[in-house]
C-alpha cells in the first residue's frame, strides 16, 4: 500500500516537460514547466526559464467579498510575492500588468460574482521575471480549468547600446541594456495583449522587437502544447 | 523581411479552424476554433455533390449540435475554452448532430442543474438551510424539500450534517438551489447521510470515471469489504465500512485510483484480500 503511495508522488512529479536549450534558431533560454504540483489550489504550475523560476497557484471561481464583487463578471486578483522581503511598489505594478493580461483572456462573464485569484511566488530571479510570471500564470489558469478565450505568453527583449536585440535576457544583460521591453502575446493570432517598456528606443526598434517577440512566442506556444499533451496522455 | 513573412504565415496557419471530426480524442487548447461537419462540406470543392439551390446564399440548414462543457459557440464555429480531450457522442434518437465536449481535469466544482452532489449544512436561517457544495456560493435547501416534510413535520437536519441532493436551479446568475426529492416527490436515495463514515475530496474527472457504467473499480471494492458509498459530482465521496481501518483503506484506494494503472490496482486489491 505504501509502495503505491510513493510511486504516485513520483508519477505526479514527472508531469513536467522541458524544452531544448538556446539553439541557433531560437534564442530563448531552456524552459521547463510542471503542472498540478500543489494540492490545495485548484490549479498550479511552475515555470522555469533559464535560472528564473516562478510558482503560480490559481483559486477559482470561488467566493468573493461583497465589496469586491462585480455583478456581471469574475473579479480577477493577482498576488505576486518576491523571493525576499515584503512586496513593494514594483510588485504592485507587475501585479496590475499581469491582471490586465489575464482579464483580457479569461472569460469572466461565465462566472459573475466570483473571484479568480492567481498567486505567484518568485523562486529565483535571473532576468525576464515578468515574462516568466505571465507564462506561469497562463499554465496555472489552464490547470485550474478556468475558461479562457486563448492562451498567452510573455517574451522579454533587451536592446543594448549598439542596437542588438537580445531575447529572454539574463539579469546581467538586462542591467547593461539600453532598453528592456516585455510583451504579452495571445495564442490565436499572436496579437499584443500587454506591453511594458523601460529605457530608450526608437519607433523602428519597437516594431523590430515586437516582430522578434511574436516569432519567439511560437516556440513558447509549441512548448505549451507539448506540455499539455504529455499531461493528458498520462490519463 | 523573411522573418516577418514567416511570422505572418505561421500566424495564419495557427488561426485556421480545423474540422471537429478530425480532432476527436485529441488534446485541444483554449483558443482553437472547430468547424462543424456540414460547414466543412459547404467549404469543400464546390459543385461536386448535389445540393439544392438556395435562394439566400448565406444561410445553410445546420444540423443541431449540442455544445457541451469546455466549448462555446463563436459565430458559426465552436471555440475551445478549456484544455482537454475533445469527445463526441452520437445522437441516440437520430435527430441532431450529437454532443461535443471537452474532457478536462479539474478540481473546482461549478454547479450544474440536475447534478447530484454531497453538501455540508453550514447554516439554518428561517425556512432554508445553507449548504456548502464546493462552488463559489453556498446552495440553498428548503426544509420542505425532503420526503414527507410538511410545515408541522420538519426534517431533522442540523448544522454540520451531510446532505445528498440534486440541483434544481444552477446558473451563473442566481444562487444555486438544491432539493432532496425527485420530481415525483420521493427521496430516491437523497437526504441526510447517516452517522459515521468518512467524507473526502477527489478531482471531478475521477468521479466521472468511477460513475461510468463500465467501471470495474466499484465492483472490485465491493468484493473487498462490504461498504456504503455515496458519490457527489462536486468531487466529494462519502464512504463507510464496518471498521475505521477498513474505511480509511477504502478512502486511500479511491484517492490513489487517479494515478494508478489497472495492473497496480489489481495488485493492491489482491494484497489486501490476502491480509
Amino acid at each position: 500500500m505504501e509502495g503505491a503511495m510513493r510511486s504516485d508522488a513520483k508519477v505526479r512529479g514527472e508531469s513536467g516537460t522541458e524544452s531544448s536549450p538556446r539553439g541557433p534558431g531560437c534564442s530563448l533560454r531552456h524552459f521547463a514547466c510542471e503542472q498540478n504540483l500543489l494540492s490545495r489550489p485548484d490549479g498550479s504550475a511552475s515555470f522555469l526559464q533559464g535560472d528564473t523560476s516562478v510558482l503560480a497557484g490559481v483559486y477559482g471561481p470561488a467566493e468573493v467579498k461583497v465589496s469586491k464583487e462585480i455583478f456581471n463578471k469574475a473579479t480577477l486578483e493577482v498576488i505576486l510575492r518576491p523571493k525576499i522581503g515584503l512586496p513593494g511598489v514594483a510588485e504592485k505594478s507587475r501585479e496590475r500588468l499581469i491582471r490586465n493580461t489575464c482579464e483580457a483572456v479569461v472569460l469572466g462573464t461565465l462566472h459573475p460574482r466570483t473571484s479568480i485569484t492567481v498567486v505567484l511566488q518568485v523562486i529565483s530571479d535571473a532576468g525576464s521575471l515578468l515574462a516568466c510570471c505571465l507564462n506561469a500564470a497562463c499554465m496555472a489558469l489552464v490547470d485550474a480549468g478556468v475558461p479562457m478565450r486563448a492562451l498567452f505568453c510573455g517574451v522579454t527583449c533587451a536592446l543594448d547600446s549598439d542596437g542588438t536585440l537580445m531575447l529572454d535576457p539574463t539579469a546581467k544583460q538586462e542591467k547593461e541594456a539600453r532598453a528592456v521591453l516585455t510583451f504579452a502575446l495571445d495564442s490565436v493570432e499572436r496579437k499584443l495583449l500587454m506591453s511594458t517598456t523601460k529605457g530608450l528606443y526608437s519607433d523602428a526598434e519597437l516594431q523590430q522587437c515586437l516582430a522578434a517577440a511574436q516569432a519567439a512566442s511560437q516556440h513558447v506556444f509549441r512548448f505549451y502544447r507539448e506540455s499539455l499533451q504529455r499531461r493528458y496522455s498520462k490519463s | 523581411m523573411a522573418e516577418a513573412a514567416a511570422v505572418v504565415a505561421e500566424s495564419l496557419a495557427g488561426g485556421r479552424a480545423r474540422a471537429a471530426r478530425t480532432v476527436l480524442d485529441q488534446v485541444v487548447l483554449p483558443g482553437e476554433e472547430l468547424l462543424l461537419p456540414e460547414q466543412e462540406d459547404a467549404d469543400g470543392p464546390g459543385g461536386a455533390g448535389e445540393r439544392p439551390l438556395r435562394l439566400n446564399a448565406g444561410a445553410r440548414a445546420r444540423v443541431r449540435v449540442v455544445c457541451g462543457p469546455g466549448l462555446r459557440r463563436c459565430g458559426d464555429r465552436l471555440l475551445v475554452t478549456k484544455c482537454g480531450r475533445l469527445r463526441h457522442k452520437e445522437p441516440g434518437g437520430g435527430s441532431g448532430g450529437g454532443v461535443y465536449w471537452v474532457d478536462s481535469q479539474q478540481k473546482r466544482y461549478v454547479p450544474v442543474k440536475g447534478d447530484h452532489v454531497i453538501g455540508i449544512v453550514t447554516a439554518k436561517s428561517g425556512d432554508i438551510f445553507k449548504v456548502d457544495v464546493g462552488g463559489s456560493e453556498p446552495a440553498s435547501l428548503s426544509y420542505l424539500a425532503f420526503e414527507g416534510a410538511t410545515k408541522r413535520n420538519r426534517p431533522n437536519v442540523q448544522v454540520g450534517d451531510l446532505i445528498y441532493g440534486q440541483f434544481v436551479v444552477a446558473n451563473k446568475d442566481m444562487e444555486p438551489e438544491m432539493v432532496c426529492i425527485d420530481s415525483c416527490g420521493r427521496a430516491n436515495g437523497m437526504g441526510v447521510i447517516g452517522q459515521d463514515g468518512l467524507l473526502f475530496k477527489v478531482t471531478l474527472g475521477l468521479i466521472r470515471k468511477l460513475l461510468a457504467p463500465d467501471c470495474e473499480i466499484l465492483q472490485e471494492l465491493g468484493k473487498l469489504y462490504p461498504l456504503e458509498i455515496v458519490f457527489g459530482m462536486n468531487g466529494r465521496i462519502w464512504v463507510k465500512a464496518k471498521t475505521i481501518q477498513q474505511t480509511l483503506i477504502l478512502a486511500n484506494i479511491l484517492e490513489a485510483c487517479e494515478h494508478m494503472t489497472a495492473d497496480q490496482r489489481k495488485q493492491i486489491f489482491s494484497r489486501l484480500a490476502e491480509s
